[in-house]
């Protein structure tokens, strides 16, 4: 039977999370299809990397070649292409990330391979293969099946598996990068940090998060009330940076801040998973939205399942009353 | 600059009762109200900006049904040159490959272009695939989820939105497909001149006949994936729900965070 493949993301450095989220979940899907959990890690300079893959992999192939000094999709993209083709795996996992969007996608139309994208759970039906995702703003989900030909490619949603420490003693085989020359239609030029603006909300206490239920810039003063009343700092969903009401530096979520304050406040944000893959470290949460299917319910310790606009001019009224 | 911009329209459930209909594989949308795709908006105005900083011509086009044609005469009226749309039930949307099958058909019976904007994510599906797909169905290269776009000669200066804030910037030769993420500029409102020329823009309509697309390759029969089952999954909430008014409920909450010494 086939292998596993697990593609090592990292960035700067670093292995990203979603490589060890994948790979903790890789062992129970390797088992079903009866082959192996192999890791593809493409860099420069990675066999720190290699080693510490090869305790959460049966086996780890590298590359390792200055041309993979940083991300370049079309570069993976060449890559993965023959390494598929030379070892036929019956599943390719991907994370769904900035990496893996930007490459996926192609690799699949360039080998015809059948895809589903943000994958947040790996079920075996009659010891076929299911991935399950989302749609409609996370209310629904689908269980998927496959009719073509393996390999299999998955993105995988990131936070979607635990990470379970590595015991397995993996073999290592470098493997020599078929590409030859860098690629002159897509120049990766330079990383720019996120800007740190007055406020850094991963460092605050109290936050009060506003999201799209807001619906307009003038209200925003309910939320400025508030946060003054409690002494918190103000963030939001990126449906609220977006439209301008808060800086950029504000936005709570996978593309930007996580937060883990002692209290967290969201209102009106109906809590996409990557806003709450950003939130849900809090310790406290409250959550005033008028939708009761709302995911950020999930994640939340006091629900107030009701009009904010009606809630929130209130509860700033009680709270400086009872506070004196 | 000769631009292509993809739009879709699709459902705003952020704050709907969502239900799945009969056949088990769609939800019932008999209730739900619809527009242009968050990011697609966007990358309709990243469309015309560069069209009015380096001229060229903006062509719209929409994979959907007629109701999409609200969505395409407004984004015509904000600056769009014209529009296609292809509609055919037999175009199975649930595959963004199969999607982008039909929008590069679409793209390549018009000629040559330097730019392709899809917007980096539909609303509904979630795949954040479909842009990528065209890059490689039209054989040029792409970047996904730009947050910034400068035309320079021959080739594009962009950044990539990565996780935490980080952005990448890199070069990209044209002709390319870019995904455009959302706050990436401020869409404008369409203004009322441009609604009223809007009507006189061309808006051509065509199947998968018209495109020269085969069944074979867009249809759900031939989909390589196939969609199971939908259902609304159990929402597990460990929430102490506050019952009551709104002013008791506000009431009770303030307590709560006073007196439980939350604050």
């Amino acid at each position: 039977m086939g292998d596993l493949f697990v593609l090592a993301e990292h960035r700067q450095g670093e292995l990203r999370e979603i490589t060890f989220e994948m790979l903790s979940k890789a062992p129970e899907v390797a088992k079903e299809l009866g082959g192996d959990v192999v890791t593809v890690l493409l860099g420069s300079g990675v066999d720190a990397f290699a080693e510490k893959l090869a305790a959460y992999s049966d086996k780890v192939l590298y590359v390792d070649d200055p041309l993979f000094a940083d991300y370049n999709s079309d570069k993976y993209q060449k890559v993965l292409a023959e390494l598929l083709k030379t070892h036929k795996p019956d599943v390719f996992m991907v994370g769904h990330t900035t990496q893996g969007v930007d490459m996926a996608p192609a690799l699949a139309v360039e080998l015809k391979l059948p895809m589903v994208t943000d994958v947040m759970d790996i079920h075996f039906s009659d010891g076929k293969l299911s991935p399950v995702r989302q749609y409609y703003s996370g209310k629904v989900n689908a269980d998927f099946g496959f009719k073509g030909d393996p390999p299999y490619l998955l993105t995988i949603r990131e936070a979607s598996f635990e990470i379970v420490e590595g015991s397995k003693q993996g073999a290592i085989e470098k493997v020599e990068s078929p590409l030859k020359e860098d690629l002159d239609y897509r120049r990766f030029i330079e990383y720019i940090e996120a800007e740190v603006g007055d406020v850094d909300i991963t460092q605050s206490e109290i936050l009060v998060a506003v999201g799209r239920g807001i619906r307009e810039d003038k209200n925003m003063t309910l939320i400025e009330d508030l946060a003054k009343a409690i002494g918190a700092d103000i963030c939001g969903s990126r449906a609220a940076t977006d439209a301008g009401w808060l800086p950029h530096d504000r936005q709570v979520g996978t593309s930007g801040r996580v937060v883990k304050p002692k209290l967290y406040i969201a209102i009106g944000i109906s809590g996409a998973f990557q806003h709450l893959a950003g939130m849900k470290g809090a310790k406290t949460i409250v959550a005033i939205n008028k939708d009761p299917d709302a995911p950020i319910f999930t994640e939340a310790d006091y629900a107030i399942i009701d009009d904010l606009f009606k809630v929130v001019p209130k509860l700033t009224e009680k709270i400086t009353e009872l506070k004196g | 600059m000769k631009t292509f911009v993809c739009i879709k329209r699709v459902p705003d459930t952020s704050e709907a009762e969502v239900k799945v209909d009969a056949t088990g594989k769609e939800v019932d949308s008999s209730r739900f109200s619809f527009d242009i795709n968050d990011a697609d908006n966007y990358a309709v105005e990243e469309a015309i900006l560069i069209k009015e900083a380096k001229e060229g011509t903006v062509q719209v086009i929409c994979l959907g049904p007629k109701d999409a044609d609200v969505m395409i005469r407004m984004a015509l009226a904000k600056g769009g040159d014209s529009a296609i749309r292809v509609e055919d039930p037999r175009i199975f949307a649930k595959d963004p490959l199969q999607v982008a099958k039909v929008l590069a058909a679409t793209i390549k019976q018009e000629g040559d272009f330097d730019l392709v904007l899809t917007g980096c994510m539909s609303a509904d599906n979630w795949n954040m695939a479909v842009g990528v797909a065209l890059a490689e169905e039209l054989g040029v290269p792409h970047a996904a989820m730009v947050n910034k776009v400068e035309v320079l000669d021959g080739k594009v200066k962009v950044n990539r939105e990565l996780e935490g804030g980080l952005s990448e910037v890199l070069e990209v030769s044209l002709p390319a497909v870019l995904t455009i993420q959302t706050g990436i500029n401020e869409p404008r409102y369409a203004p009322i001149r441009g609604i009223r020329a809007a009507q006189k823009k061309e808006l051509k309509v065509l199947g998968l006949d018209d495109l020269g697309v085969a069944e074979d390759e867009v249809s759900e029969a031939n989909s390589l994936i196939e969609l199971m089952q939908m259902y609304v999954p159990e929402l597990e909430s460990k929430a102490e729900i506050i019952e009551g008014e709104p002013e008791e409920k506000a009431e009770i909450m303030a307590q709560k965070l006073v007196k439980g010494g939350l604050l």
